[in-house]
């Protein structure tokens, strides 16, 4: 069989400047000096931070209406669609009469992976994910945000559909036919 | 030889007037100690799945963790004394894990990086240790999926504070 191709050649002996690595060493410091005069691109992080997009996915966080109240019905979705079942939330009935609402809303942020299906399938709009992307713990137990916690990461949202002030309106008025049943029953 | 004048006359100073603060600056061994701990961590990283490119994100020159004298990634755990662990921890790699933990030389540190490194993530299932603080011990939990490098920016600046406070011993 006959050889393909030529052996590579052992490289021979280099000149005496070489042999100096003067060449070599000038070429690489070249490319250092180069690069010191090039743009920073390095962001101071804590000092400096990043501008985060309105849209970015952080830490999910619990909403009030404009009205105070907490606007979870406790329908469970998200903890069922939650991929890592982060979620783990206990109802309670509340003082409306229709709806009801969480008594434990639990979020594990160590299992949760901001992938945003709760805030996608919520059907209240109850629960956003906000733009807070740097949050560290240093135990398992201090990761797990509870109702209180999340209710105050998250704030205040309007509510467009304004859907509690009109069951409250009815509400009220029932509550105020009630009473007066009851001034009356007295 | 400028040096060794302002020192003799800063002692002859001192002589004068007793003021042993303006050119002696005093502190206990302890926090000496732990200022040098705290600004030569010298990461393992220990990465075993997508956290570790944002791992490599944070020593890169964007973020830069030269900053917080972090940069020196050594990949023998003889040479290294915080451990990052990176990504999905399976059954197979915890003897690793726990091997490469034990020869690092102490003092050491464990930083578990995203969900799946913390407490297993997405994946509970036969095949994956559920977190990764049941088989070495870890100060700081970072979570997300993956965590930005300023998240863990953010995990090792709170593991110098805690490195700060910890004894000698």
């Amino acid at each position: 069989m006959p050889l393909v191709g030529h052996p590579v050649r052992r490289p021979g002996r280099p000149g005496l400047l070489q042999r100096t690595y003067l060449p070599s060493i000038l070429k690489g410091m070249w490319i250092t000096l180069r690069h010191m005069f090039r743009p920073k691109v390095t962001m101071r992080y804590p000092e400096e931070t990043w501008r985060v997009p309105e849209n970015y996915r952080g830490l999910p966080a619990l909403v009030r209406d404009d009205g105070g109240r907490v606007k979870c019905v406790a329908c469970f979705l998200c903890e069922y669609v939650c991929p890592p079942k982060a979620i783990r939330i206990e109802a309670q009935e509340i003082d409306t009469g229709v709806e009801k609402g969480p008594r434990v809303f639990d979020i594990n942020m160590l299992r949760c992976i901001m992938c945003g299906y709760c805030e996608e399938v919520c059907p209240e709009q109850a629960i956003f994910l906000t733009r807070e992307y740097s949050t560290v713990g240093v135990s398992r137990k201090e990761m797990i945000y509870d109702k209180e916690k999340l209710l105050s990461m998250g704030g205040i949202r309007p509510d467009p559909i304004k859907k509690w002030s009109r069951l409250t309106g009815a509400g009220a008025s029932a509550s105020g036919t009630r009473g007066a049943e009851r001034d009356a029953s007295r | 030889m400028t040096g060794s004048a302002a020192t003799r006359e800063a002692a002859a100073r001192t002589e004068e007037t007793g003021e042993l603060d303006s050119w002696v600056m005093t502190t206990r061994l302890a926090d000496y100690v732990a200022w040098g701990r705290k600004n030569s961590l010298w990461p393992m990283p220990m990465g075993l799945a997508c956290c570790a490119i944002e791992l490599m994100a944070m020593v890169a020159p964007r973020y830069d963790v030269a900053r917080f004298g972090a940069e020196a990634l050594r990949f023998s755990p003889r040479q290294a004394d915080l451990m990052i662990v990176a990504g999905t921890v399976t059954k197979k790699m915890a003897p690793a894990v726990k091997r490469i933990f034990d020869q690092m030389p102490e003092p050491k540190w464990v930083i578990s990086m995203g969900a799946c490194a913390s407490i297993g993530g997405v994946f509970d299932n036969y095949a994956l240790v559920q977190g990764v603080d049941q088989i070495v011990p870890v100060d700081v939990y970072v979570p997300g999926c993956p965590p930005r490098p300023e998240s863990l920016i953010y995990g090792i600046v709170q593991l110098q504070r805690k490195i700060d406070h910890q004894k000698l011993t």
